[in-house]
C-alpha cells in the first residue's frame, strides 16, 4: 500500500494532473497464458529497435513499426518469417507510433515525429496521406512550453494511433501536442472531433489520448492516458462513458466479432521508478460495456513479462500481439481458457 | 521608383479580374502514373517535369535530411532525391544520387536541349544536370553548416541567413529559391524566392547579369515567389503566391502587368509552341484541403480560359500542387506536395 500511494504521487507529479489516482478493480480473474517464443525471425544484421505499433492482416501477416537507426516497417509472414520491409526511407517515417491494418488489408503508420498518418495497400504503395509534415527547411520544431496553437482540421500534433468504423471513416487520436480525437470520412475529410489542442479531465475532454478502436457499432474507445481512464464516445465523437478502473489506458484494441472484446493495457510507466513492476502492467480483457473479464501479464523483462507495452493486436481475442518499448521485442500471447465471471 | 508609383495605380487589371465566369474544363487522371521500385517511396512530389522525348522527371522530398555532428560543425546532407522515368512510367534511373545539394526538393524543369535543371529550396542551389545525368553548372552555394535549430526561416541572407553581409541581392547567393527558367537566348532566371523576393538573371554561362524585385506588396515586389515560366518573346510571369498575383516583366525586369484572380498562383506552365497558354495552380495550403486547389488556365494576354480540379486526395483532386509539366497543352503532370503523388492528367 506504501508503495502504491508513492506511486500515486510520483504519477501526479509525472503528469501535472491534479485528479486522484483512480481505483483499480480487484479481485480480476487473471488469464494464464503463454508467450511464443522466437517469435519473429529476423534476418543477419536486421533488429527491431523500440517496438512501437504491430498489428495483423487477415493472413496473419505481422507487421511492425520500430523506431532503430530509422524509424522502419517490417512484415512478417503468421509463423514470423521475414517478408518484407515496406516504405523504406519514406518521407513520413520519422519517429514510429503505431501501425493497424483495416479490414481491406491496408496498412496504415502513424509517425509522431512527421505528424503523419500513412495508408499503404497491401502491395505496400502509399495510397494516402493525412497530415502534413512541417517543412523540414524550417528546421527542429521548437519545444516550448507555450501552449500549442488551435488544432487544426488537417494538421495533427503528434498524433498516436489509428482506427475505422465500418463505413471506413477514419479516426485518429492526436495526440501529444493536440489532445483531441479526429473523425474524417474514408476520403480523409474532416468530419468531427472530439476535445482541443488543450488537455484536460472532463468528459470529451483528454490528457494524452494515446490509442483508438472502434467497434462494429462505430462507436470509438479511447485510451485517455495521463487521464487514467478510457472513454467511450459514439460515432460522432459524443461522450458515452468512462472506464476508470482498469489503471492508466495506455492501447486499447477491440476484438473483430461478432462478439466483441475490448482489450486496454495499464503497461507499466518508462523507466522502472521503484513499486512501478509491482503496480502495473498487466492487460484487461473486457466486455465492451465495461466488464471485466479478466486480466493477464505483468511488468518484466523475460519472456512473458511486458516492458511498457505500446500497442497490440487481437485480431483473434486469444491470441493477442504485444509491442514494447524497452524490450524492443514483439510477443506472441496465447491465452488459455479461464474459469469464473467477471467483476465491474 | 517614385515616378512609378502612380504608374502603379493606373495599370489596368487584365481582363481575368472583371470575368465572373469561369468554364470548367473536364479532365480525366491517372494517378502515379510512375512506377517506382518497391524499394523508393515517393515523398512529396516537388517537381516533375518531362524532357523532349517524354521522359518524365520527378524530384521528391523523401527521407529528411540528415544532420551529421562534425567536428567543427553539424552539417546536413540527404533528404531528396531525383528519378527519371520513361514515357509509359517506367522507371528508367536515379540521377544525382547522393548529390551534395539535394536536401529539401523544390523543383526540376528541363530546358529545351533535354538539360534537367534542379532547384533545391534547403541547400539554395540550382543544378544543372547534362542529359546524360551529369552535373554541368551551378548556381548558388550550399551553407558550409547548418545551425540547430535552424534559422529564422525568413530572415533576409546576411543577417540571420546564409552567406556574408549583402549577399543574396547582386548574386547567385540564394534564399530558398523557387524555380528557374530560360529566355530563348539562353538566359536563366531564378526566382528567389521564399527567403529573398527577387528574380535573378544570369547568362547562359552563369555570370551574374541583374536582379530585381524586393519584399513587399506594390509593382516588382514580392511576397513568396512560388514560381516562374517564360514565354517565346522573353517576357517572365512571376508566381507572386502572397499578393495573389501573376507579375509580368520584359527579360530586363521592366514590369509589364499582372494577372489577377486567379488566387494564389503556386505553380506556373507555358507550354511551348506559337500559341502559348499559361497554367497556374491555386495550390491550397496543406492545412486546408476544403477550399481552392484549382488550375487555371490562360491566355498570355491574361484571359482566364478554364479551371479544372479542387482540392483534396481523391483523383481529380489536388494536394498542394507545386509543379506543373505543360510539354503538351492536354497532357499535364501535376506534382502535388499534400498529396506524395503525380497525376497525369488529359483535358477534354
Amino acid at each position: 500500500m506504501r508503495n502504491y500511494l508513492v506511486l500515486c504521487g510520483f504519477l501526479l507529479l509525472s503528469t501535472g494532473n491534479v485528479i486522484a489516482e483512480k481505483a483499480k478493480a480487484t479481485n480480476v480473474p487473471e488469464i494464464p497464458y503463454d508467450s511464443v517464443p522466437n517469435l519473429l525471425k529476423l534476418p543477419a544484421n536486421l533488429y527491431l529497435g523500440e517496438a512501437m505499433g504491430v498489428a495483423t492482416n487477415s493472413k496473419g501477416h505481422i507487421f511492425v513499426y520500430t523506431r532503430s537507426a530509422d524509424t522502419r516497417l517490417f512484415e512478417f509472414d503468421q509463423k514470423g518469417n521475414y517478408v518484407r520491409e515496406i516504405g523504406e526511407g519514406n518521407y513520413g517515417f520519422e519517429f514510429a507510433h503505431s501501425v493497424r491494418v483495416d479490414p481491406d488489408d491496408n496498412i496504415w503508420a502513424v509517425d509522431e515525429g512527421t505528424n503523419m498518418v500513412i495508408k499503404f495497400n497491401p502491395a505496400g504503395k502509399v495510397v494516402m496521406v493525412i497530415g502534413h509534415r512541417p517543412d523540414v527547411v524550417a528546421g527542429a520544431l521548437a519545444t516550448t512550453n507555450a501552449p500549442p496553437p488551435p488544432a487544426g482540421k488537417y494538421i495533427l500534433g503528434r498524433p498516436t494511433d489509428v482506427a475505422w468504423d465500418p463505413q471506413g471513416n477514419i479516426f485518429v487520436s492526436d495526440g501529444y501536442v493536440n489532445n483531441r480525437v479526429v473523425k474524417y470520412d474514408k476520403n480523409g475529410r474532416f468530419l468531427a472531433q472530439a476535445g482541443s489542442e488543450k488537455a484536460g479531465n472532463g468528459p470529451e475532454q483528454f490528457s494524452l489520448p494515446h490509442g483508438i478502436a472502434v467497434d462494429l457499432k462505430g462507436n470509438v474507445y479511447v485510451a485517455d492516458r495521463s487521464n487514467h481512464r478510457l472513454q467511450v464516445f459514439d460515432n460522432n465523437l459524443k461522450f458515452k462513458t468512462s472506464y476508470d478502473n482498469i489503471g492508466d489506458s495506455w492501447t486499447v484494441c477491440v476484438s473483430p466479432g461478432p462478439h466483441q472484446y475490448l482489450f486496454t493495457s495499464n503497461s507499466n510507466p518508462n523507466g522502472n521508478a521503484p513499486g512501478t513492476w509491482d503496480t502495473s502492467g498487466e492487460i484487461y480483457k473486457m466486455e465492451l460495456d465495461g466488464t471485466i473479464l479478466g486480466r493477464f501479464g505483468h511488468a518484466g523483462k523475460q519472456l512473458g513479462g511486458f516492458q511498457v507495452v505500446h500497442m497490440m493486436d487481437c485480431r483473434n481475442p486469444n491470441e493477442i500481439f504485444v509491442a514494447e518499448i524497452e524490450s524492443w521485442r514483439v510477443q506472441k500471447l496465447l491465452l488459455k481458457s479461464q474459469t469464473g465471471g467477471g467483476s465491474k | 521608383m517614385k515616378r512609378l508609383i502612380p504608374v502603379l495605380l493606373l495599370v489596368a487589371v487584365l481582363p481575368a479580374g472583371s470575368q465572373t465566369s469561369v468554364p470548367e474544363i473536364a479532365f480525366d487522371s491517372v494517378v502515379n502514373p510512375l512506377n517506382f521500385p518497391t524499394s523508393i517511396t515517393l515523398g512529396e512530389a516537388a517537381g516533375v517535369a518531362t524532357n523532349s522525348k517524354g521522359d518524365v522527371f520527378v524530384y521528391t522530398r523523401t527521407g529528411h535530411p540528415t544532420i551529421s555532428l562534425g567536428t567543427s560543425r553539424p552539417f546536413a546532407h540527404g533528404g531528396s532525391r531525383l528519378f527519371q522515368f520513361d514515357k509509359t512510367g517506367k522507371y528508367v534511373r536515379e540521377i544525382g544520387k547522393d548529390s551534395y545539394a539535394f536536401l529539401v526538393a523544390q523543383q526540376v524543369r528541363v530546358d529545351p536541349q533535354d538539360n534537367i535543371w534542379v532547384v533545391d529550396q534547403m541547400s539554395s542551389m540550382v543544378i544543372k544536370f547534362n542529359p546524360e545525368g551529369r552535373v554541368e553548372l551551378l548556381l548558388g552555394r550550399k551553407s558550409e553548416s547548418e545551425q540547430v535549430p535552424a534559422r529564422p526561416l525568413d530572415a533576409p541572407a546576411g543577417r540571420a541567413g546564409r552567406g556574408p553581409a549583402g549577399a543574396g541581392q547582386q548574386s547567385d547567393i540564394f534564399q530558398r529559391p523557387t524555380d528557374v527558367a530560360w529566355d530563348a537566348a539562353g538566359n536563366i532566371y531564378v526566382s528567389d524566392g521564399l527567403g529573398n523576393s527577387r528574380i535573378a538573371k544570369f547568362d547562359k554561362n552563369g555570370k551574374f547579369v541583374k536582379s530585381w524585385g524586393s519584399r513587399g506588396s506594390a509593382q516588382s515586389q514580392f511576397n513568396k515567389i512560388n514560381g516562374i515560366a517564360i514565354d517565346a518573346q522573353g517576357n517572365v510571369y512571376a508566381a507572386d503566391a502572397g499578393n495573389k498575383r501573376i507579375q509580368i516583366f520584359d527579360g530586363e525586369g521592366n514590369f509589364k502587368t499582372q494577372i489577377e484572380n486567379v488566387g494564389a498562383p503556386a505553380a506556373l506552365c507555358l507550354t511551348p509552341g506559337p500559341r502559348q497558354v499559361l497554367y497556374s495552380s491555386n495550390s491550397n495550403p496543406p492545412e486546408d484541403i476544403d477550399n481552392d486547389g484549382e488550375i487555371f488556365k490562360l491566355s498570355l494576354d491574361g484571359k482566364i480560359l478554364g479551371k479544372f480540379g479542387k482540392a483534396g486526395k481523391l483523383p481529380k483532386e489536388f494536394g498542394t500542387v507545386n509543379a506543373i509539366d505543360c510539354r503538351r497543352e492536354n497532357e499535364l503532370y501535376v506534382g502535388e506536395l499534400g498529396n506524395w503523388r503525380v497525376q497525369k492528367l488529359t483535358l477534354h
